[in-house]
C-alpha cells in the first residue's frame, strides 16, 4: 500500500459478495448472541428483560480474573516463542530444489491433523510409562507428569501447540521470503552488508505484510485455545491450564442457561477485538515507520 | 558465504524437523498396534505389527464416508471462499472507497469469536432452513472464518502487483473480467495457492460447528473420530490410524501447492 489508490465507491460491488456471505454466516448468529445476552432465559416460552445484568455479573466473576490472567500469559508465550521461531525457520528453509518441495511437506504436516487427534497423541506422547516424550523426561532424571505438576501441564500445553501452530508461522513467512527480488540481494552484497544488516534492512520489512497475518491469527486463535487443551489436560491440575474457553464452556455447560455464557461470550469477543486493534496499529505504525526511515536514508 | 552461519542454520532446521515428526511417528506407531500394546508397554516399534486398525477405517462406511463427507465440505468451502476473496481483494488492494479500511478490519473480526459462541445460533439458524446434516450447511458455516483468512492473504499478494500492469491492460482494451481472469490471475497463482491450502486445512480440522450441524448424512472425519471415546474407554489405535488417514489428504494438496508457495508472490510485496 505505498502510494495513494484512487477513489472508486463502485469498488464496493466487488466486495458485496463477501460482506453478504459474512453477514450471513457471522452477523445473524451474533444477533442471537446479544439477544441472549440481555434475558433470563428460564424456558424457551418464559423469557425476562435482565439489561446489563449478566454483563456486571460476569464482570465481578474472581474465576474469570484469573482465567483470563492465565489465557493472556499463555498467548504472549505462544507470540514469544512462535513467531521467533517461525521466522528462523523460514530463512533456514532451503529456497529450491526437491529439498525445498519435502521441507514444505513436512513443515505442514502437524497444521493438518485434526486438533482433537492432536490432542490425543500428546496424552500418550507425554506420558511417562508409554510415551516417547514422557519415558524420555523420565530416563533423563526428570520427574515429568502433566497431570499431577501444574508447571508440567502449562509447559506441555505450550509446547504442544509450538508444535502443532509454528508451521503456520513459517509457511506465512516463507512464503513472504520468496517474494525478495534477487536484485536486493545483489545490491547488499555490493554494499558488503552484513547477514544481520540483510535481515534487519530487507527480509523483515518485506515480511511485514505476512507477518503481521500471522501475528494476529496465532494471537487470536491461541486466545481460542479450546480443543488441545480439553483433550490433553482437561483444564488441570486443578485450573493450572484453564483457559478462557475452557472456562466459558465450563459455564454454558454446567449452568444450563445461555445469558451468562452469551454474556460471556460477547467481553471474551471484545477483549480479543481490543487486543487486536492494538497490536494491527502497532505494527502498522512500526512498519510505516521503519519504511520512512529507510527512504530517508 | 559464510559457512558456519550456514551450518548453524541447517542444524535448527534438522533439530526441528525431529521435534515437528516425534509426535507423528508415534501416532504412525500406535496405528499399527493394538489397544492392549499402545497401553501396556513402551516400544519404538509395533511388537505385534497389525493393520487391523486401518482394515476398520477402509471396511466400515461409517468411517470412510467421513473422509469423502470431509472431502465434499472443504471443496464446497474453498470454492465459495476463493470466488468471492478474490474481487473483494482486489478492491481492497485497488481502490479506496468509503469504510474500506474499517470493513477489512471488520472482516477478521469474524475470526475472533470463539465458534463455540455460534453454536446455538448456527443451530437454530439452519434448522430453520431445513439445511441440517447437509455439506453445503457445514461449508458455509465454515466462511464464517475462512473467508476472511482468504481476503487477507490475496489482499497482501495482489498489493505486491504494480497497478501500472492494470492501467496498461485496460488502456490495451481489456474489460475488467477478461484482464482479471486472463492477466491478473496468473499473476497471483502464488497467493490463490497459499490462500487455498489455508483454507482446505482450517476448513478440514474444525471439529466443533461441523459436529453440531450434522448426524449422518454429512458427517465429516473429524466428527466421526470422536467415537472412537466411548463408555469402554478410549479405542486409541483406532484413532491413531485414523489420524495417520486425515494428514494424506493434505498432504498431497501441500504437494501440488509447494511450487506456488516456494515460488512465492510473482512481483514481490511492496
Amino acid at each position: 500500500m505505498s502510494a495513494i489508490k484512487p477513489v472508486n465507491q463502485k469498488a464496493w460491488w466487488l466486495v458485496l459478495p463477501v460482506v453478504v456471505c459474512v453477514a450471513f454466516s457471522a452477523v445473524l448468529p451474533l444477533m442471537t448472541v446479544v439477544n441472549y445476552s440481555l434475558q433470563d432465559i428460564i424456558s424457551p416460552e418464559r423469557r425476562v428483560f435482565v439489561g446489563t445484568e449478566w454483563f456486571s455479573a460476569v464482570m465481578r466473576d474472581e474465576e474469570l480474573h484469573g482465567a483470563l490472567l492465565r489465557q493472556l500469559g499463555f498467548s504472549l508465550a505462544v507470540l514469544a516463542v512462535e513467531i521467533p521461531l517461525g521466522i528462523m525457520l523460514a530463512l533456514s528453509m532451503p529456497a529450491r530444489g526437491w529439498q525445498a518441495s519435502a521441507v514444505l511437506v513436512v513443515v505442514a504436516l502437524s497444521l493438518l491433523i485434526p486438533w482433537n487427534v492432536v490432542g490425543t497423541i500428546w496424552q500418550i506422547f507425554g506420558r511417562a510409562d508409554i510415551g516417547l516424550l514422557g519415558a524420555t523426561l523420565q530416563k533423563m532424571g526428570f520427574d515429568y507428569s502433566y497431570t499431577g505438576n501444574a508447571t508440567h501441564a502449562w509447559i506441555t500445553v505450550l509446547t504442544m501447540d509450538v508444535w502443532h501452530w509454528t508451521p503456520l508461522v513459517a509457511l506465512l513467512c516463507y512464503a513472504g521470503l520468496r517474494s525478495i527480488p534477487d536484485a536486493y540481494y545483489q545490491a547488499a552484497r555490493i554494499d558488503g552488508a552484513s547477514k544481520f544488516a540483510v535481515f534487519r534492512y530487507i527480509q523483515l520489512p518485506k515480511m511485514r505484510g505476512v507477518l503481521m497475518i500471522a501475528v494476529l491469527l496465532r494471537f487470536m486463535d491461541s486466545f481460542m485455545i479450546y480443543t488441545e487443551p480439553f483433550v490433553l489436560t482437561g483444564g488441570g491440575p486443578g485450573n493450572a491450564t484453564t483457559f478462557l474457553s475452557e472456562y466459558l464452556t465450563q459455564k454454558a455447560v454446567g449452568q444450563f442457561d445461555v445469558g451468562p455464557a452469551a454474556a460471556f461470550s460477547l467481553i471474551y469477543f471484545l477483549i480479543i477485538l481490543l487486543f487486536c486493534f492494538i497490536l494491527y496499529n502497532w505494527m502498522q505504525r512500526v512498519g510505516a515507520a521503519k519504511q520512512e526511515g529507510i527512504e530517508h536514508e | 558465504m559464510n559457512e558456519e552461519r550456514f551450518q548453524k542454520r541447517r542444524l535448527l532446521l534438522a533439530c526441528y524437523i525431529v521435534f515437528a515428526l516425534l509426535p507423528i511417528y508415534w501416532m504412525v506407531n500406535m496405528s499399527f498396534k493394538t489397544n492392549e500394546e499402545i497401553l501396556s508397554s513402551f516400544s519404538f516399534f509395533p511388537q505385534h505389527f497389525t493393520w487391523s486398525n486401518y482394515k476398520t477405517i477402509f471396511t466400515d462406511p461409517a468411517w470412510y464416508s467421513g473422509y469423502i463427507n470431509s472431502l465434499i465440505i472443504v471443496a464446497i468451502n474453498m470454492t465459495i471462499s476463493i470466488t468471492v476473496a478474490l474481487p473483494a481483494a482486489y478492491a481492497f488492494s485497488r481502490y479506496s472507497f468509503i469504510g474500506d479500511k474499517h470493513l477489512f478490519f471488520w472482516l477478521l473480526t469474524n475470526r475472533m469469536t470463539p465458534p463455540a459462541v455460534f453454536l446455538l445460533p448456527f443451530f437454530q439458524l439452519y434448522s430453520t432452513l431445513g439445511m441440517m446434516d447437509t455439506h453445503l450447511a457445514v461449508a458455509l458455516a465454515h466462511l464464517v472464518f475462512n473467508v476472511p483468512l482468504a481476503v487477507w492473504i490475496l489482499e497482501g499478494f495482489m498489493s505486491g502487483i504494480p497497478r501500472e500492469i492494470d492501467e496498461t491492460a485496460y488502456i490495451d482494451g481489456y474489460s475488467f473480467p477478461r484482464f482479471f481472469l486472463t492477466i491478473f490471475l496468473p499473476l497471483i497463482k502464488a497467493g490463490v495457492g497459499v490462500t487455498a491450502f489455508f483454507c482446505f486445512m482450517f476448513s478440514w480440522v474444525e471439529l466443533l460447528l461441523a459436529r453440531t450441524l450434522t448426524s449422518v448424512d454429512a458427517k465429516p472425519i473429524v466428527a466421526t473420530m470422536t467415537r472412537t471415546v466411548s463408555a469402554s474407554g478410549m479405542d486409541w489405535a483406532t484413532l491413531a490410524a485414523a489420524g495417520v488417514l486425515t494428514i494424506v489428504p493434505g498432504a498431497i494438496v501441500i504437494w501440488f501447492v509447494r511450487h506456488y508457495i516456494a515460488k512465492g508472490f510473482a512481483m514481490g510485496r511492496v
